[in-house]
């Protein structure tokens, strides 16, 4: 598979509790395990099966995503902004592997 | 004109009741009731592969009005759990899109699940179809 | 709403047809679904337009006789010619032909004269560019010059989509008014794609305009020719767009809609704050606004051959009352804007000899709407399964094409406002009885489904060579029965291949000759056409 991309849509700026919505995006074939090759055989399972969004180290958002997610998941959801810091965000493969991506921002 | 739709599913699908059995064991044997969430997804799907949907539940997410996590199933798929998102209080709002696979036109369901033990039910048909003609 | 009582034998004037006492302030001029139509043209309305659920009987599911009946319309007067089918093939010898964009502009500059400028808005609901051979020719661009003429304050879009998003991009950039559509996202990021609404002051009120595309094109169109785009009936949006616009002050809201009657009217009954919904894609034509709550929804008919007035009188930030009128545009006696003809001409010129280039003559009736045949689909469904060596051949529900008398010669124009698209390709393909089964059941649920906003709007697919009965009010799966071979009178088979022909299919790289070329060489082998009623579907309602 090739390497996963992320991309993240977040203001740059918020301010003090402000409840800012956040987008992401990653690059990924999400095989559901259930699909056949051409000669009848199994296609083994492959997908990112969980998401995580902290913001300086708490937990803003989590999803376990199960094979039904689309190709290239997409999230979207709301975070509250107390403090100027950092959205740190990671995805976790089926193989182990762990995606990650990190944007700060900046409370006015 | 028509299209062929591919789907990413070759093998059989769920039972109706296997949907039934799944929200069970995220109630905890609770039956939810209707109210309190709200699930969005387009009546007729654009492509099977990648149907948005979305989520929101009327919670204040703060003090004992929070929301502990929703899960999502698409009732007629080979196994019925899409997606289960957890909240917490830098969530500022219980509200969460992501996009899912329907193998057919089937019923998708959102169960909240709240921190005081309640839990909350919606569910949309979204019709995933060949293609039509139009006016 | 309803026009002057004129009789059969009376002439009409433009003044009957225009003159209108006003009322209050502000007039919103409506037409929608022209699909490139630009010169005067017969278009038969449907015998047969059945609605299910709630909407069993009601408009627009009222057809022929039930409907001159509900509207206390005279048998023979030129409404009936209008806005039924009922001996349309005679009337049509006596009240001649309906619509061009000429006679639409005189309409509308006498509007405007008569409100004041300052008061009229020009909304257009889309199906505009697509349609004739000279729009498919030059990717919509000779309809963008000819309603820029017409000065418009918005529009919305269905077909237009179907010149692929970059064209799409490039005419809406160069349009000098809005194009609307607050339900297409960016597929990607779940963005607006385009302006939702837009605020405009007209007779001193502020009226606000929202856009809604046809919910439906990347379902019932390629959506590979605009893969960044998504649609959907968003109801959400809605709501939320009026509330802005009454946030920001609104008195006035209108819906210009692309969502198809039932749809409108369900949303009516739905989104509250919408004063107006302009409605279109189903190419319905009402006399009277149906009102739904308080809301009123306008239904303006289809290929130039109607243009809605509304007038609004708007006291204390609510609509108090209204006036309307649909407007009939018969050519004989609507006089052509010079202008406009002269423009209409001009973009025309470089088609002219192959427009009028003839191909045949036909000796039935050519039209396409009604729920399960037309005779235009019939010599279509003909042709594929000549030209193509089928046993089935499968023509689209489309709501468009203009009608074709006794007597008339078929001309490249009449053929291309029958098929003109920019996916025309005349596959050939090996379907099994229960492939058969299965398109024929989801597209009877896109007509036939009781959730209006599960419907698609246009009409059940075509077959040639092949008949079958459909129970309407039965769910999908078991709609459709009694499938037959015709040529042989026996059952289809589900797991038996049958050779099927078709066009306009949504597949990418969907192989064949373009339909218009097959249609016109079946005509060459067999220049004069006779459709004989068909029988082949048998309807339970
Ligand atoms: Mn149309
Ligand atoms: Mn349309």
């Amino acid at each position: 598979m090739a390497n996963p991309k992320p991309r993240i849509k977040i203001p740059k700026t918020a301010s003090a509790g402000e409840v800012i919505t956040i987008k992401t995006l990653i690059s990924h074939e999400m095989e559901s395990g259930q699909r056949k090759d051409k000669d009848g055989n199994p296609i083994p399972r492959q997908i990112i099966n969980k998401f995580t969004c902290a913001f300086n180290g708490t937990t803003v958002f989590e999803c376990d995503l199960d094979p039904a997610i689309s190709a290239n998941p997409y999230f979207e959801f709301n975070a509250k902004v107390p403090e100027s810091g950092s959205f740190k965000f990671t995805w976790v493969d089926d193989d182990g592997s762990v995606y990650e991506s990190e944007q700060a921002i900046e409370v006015k | 004109g028509m299209a062929v739709i591919g789907l990413p599913f070759d093998l059989a699908l769920a039972a109706v009741e296997d949907t039934e059995k799944a929200i069970m064991d995220f109630t905890g044997g609770k039956k939810p009731e209707t109210g309190k969430i709200t699930l969005t997804a387009p009546e007729i799907a654009e492509n099977g592969n990648t149907v948005p949907v979305s989520i929101s539940v009327d919670s204040a997410m703060s003090g004992d009005d929070m929301v502990d996590s929703v899960i999502i199933f698409a009732e007629g798929n080979p196994n019925p759990q899409v997606a289960t998102f957890r909240f917490s209080e830098l969530s500022g709002s219980a509200e969460a899109t992501t996009r899912m696979r329907l193998a057919k036109t089937q019923n998708v369901i959102a169960v909240a699940k709240m921190k005081d033990g309640s839990v909350f039910i919606d569910k949309k048909q979204v019709k995933v179809t060949i293609g039509g003609c139009g006016g | 709403g309803g026009w002057s009582k004129a009789s059969a034998q009376q002439m009409l004037s433009e003044d009957d047809l225009l003159s209108m006492d006003g009322v209050g302030t502000v007039t919103l001029i409506h037409i929608t679904d022209i699909h490139a139509q630009v010169k005067p043209l017969y278009f038969r309305e449907p015998s047969i337009n059945l609605g299910v659920g709630e909407v069993k009987g009601l408009p627009p599911h009222v057809t022929g006789a039930d409907f001159l009946k509900l509207y206390n319309i005279e048998p023979g007067s030129p409404q009936a010619y209008a806005l039924t089918s009922e001996d349309f093939v005679s009337l049509a010898k006596s009240y001649g032909r309906m619509g061009g964009l000429d006679r639409v502009a005189t309409i509308v500059k006498r509007i405007r004269a008569d409100r004041g400028e300052d008061n009229v808005l020009l909304l257009d609901g889309g199906d505009t560019w697509q349609g004739s051979y000279t729009a498919n020719q030059t990717a919509g661009a000779d309809m963008v010059e000819l309603m820029n003429a017409l000065s418009p304050d918005a529009m919305t879009g269905h077909w237009e989509f179907t010149y692929g998003a970059e064209r799409v991009k490039e005419l809406v950039d160069g349009l000098p008014f809005s194009f609307l559509g607050g339900n297409i996202y960016d597929a990607e990021w779940n963005e607006p794609a385009f302006e939702a609404w837009k605020m405009f002051e007209k007779g001193g009120v502020k009226v606000a305009v929202i856009g809604q595309a046809f919910p439906y094109t990347p379902i019932a169109n390629p959506r590979w020719m605009f893969p960044d785009w998504s649609f959907g009936i968003r109801e959400e949006d809605v709501i939320k767009n009026v509330a802005d616009a009454r946030a920001a002050g609104a008195d006035v809201v209108v819906l210009l809609s692309h969502n198809g009657f039932d749809v409108d009217r369900k949303m009516a009954s739905r989104v509250e704050g919408i004063d107006v919904i302009l409605t279109g894609h189903t190419h319905d034509a009402l006399p009277e606004p149906v009102i739904v709550n308080q809301t009123l929804v306008i239904a303006s008919g289809s290929n130039g051959k109607f243009v809605s007035r509304v007038d609004l009188d708007v006291r204390g930030g609510k609509v108090q009352g209204y006036g309307h009128r649909l407007i009939p545009v018969f050519s004989d006696v609507i006089a052509p804007d010079a202008e406009m003809t002269a423009l209409i001409d001009k973009v025309r010129a470089p088609y002219e000899a192959e427009l009028a280039r003839e191909l045949g003559r036909t000796d039935s009736l050519l039209y396409r709407r009604g729920n399960f045949n037309g005779t235009f689909d019939d010599l279509f469904c003909d042709a594929l399964l000549s030209e193509r060596e089928a046993d089935i051949s499968l023509s689209p529900g489309f709501r468009w094409g203009a009608s074709l008398l006794p007597g008339q010669a078929i001309t490249v124009e009449d053929l291309h406002s029958a098929c003109a698209m920019t996916y025309p390709a005349a596959y050939r393909s090996m379907m099994t009885g229960t492939t058969i089964k299965d398109i024929l059941e989801d597209v009877a649920d896109n007509l036939f489904n009781t959730d209006p906003y599960y419907q698609q709007g246009g009409d059940m697919v075509r077959l040639g060579g092949m008949g079958y009965t459909i129970d309407i009010n039965q769910p999908i799966g078991s709609r459709i029965s009694g499938m037959t071979l015709l040529k042989s009178g026996e059952a289809i088979e589900a797991g038996r291949d049958y050779a099927v022909a078709g066009w306009a299919s949504v597949n990418e790289a969907t192989e064949g000759p373009p339909i218009w070329d097959v249609v016109e060489a079946h005509l060459a082998k067999n220049p004069v056409v006779t459709v004989n009623e068909n029988h082949s579907v048998k309807v339970i309602a």
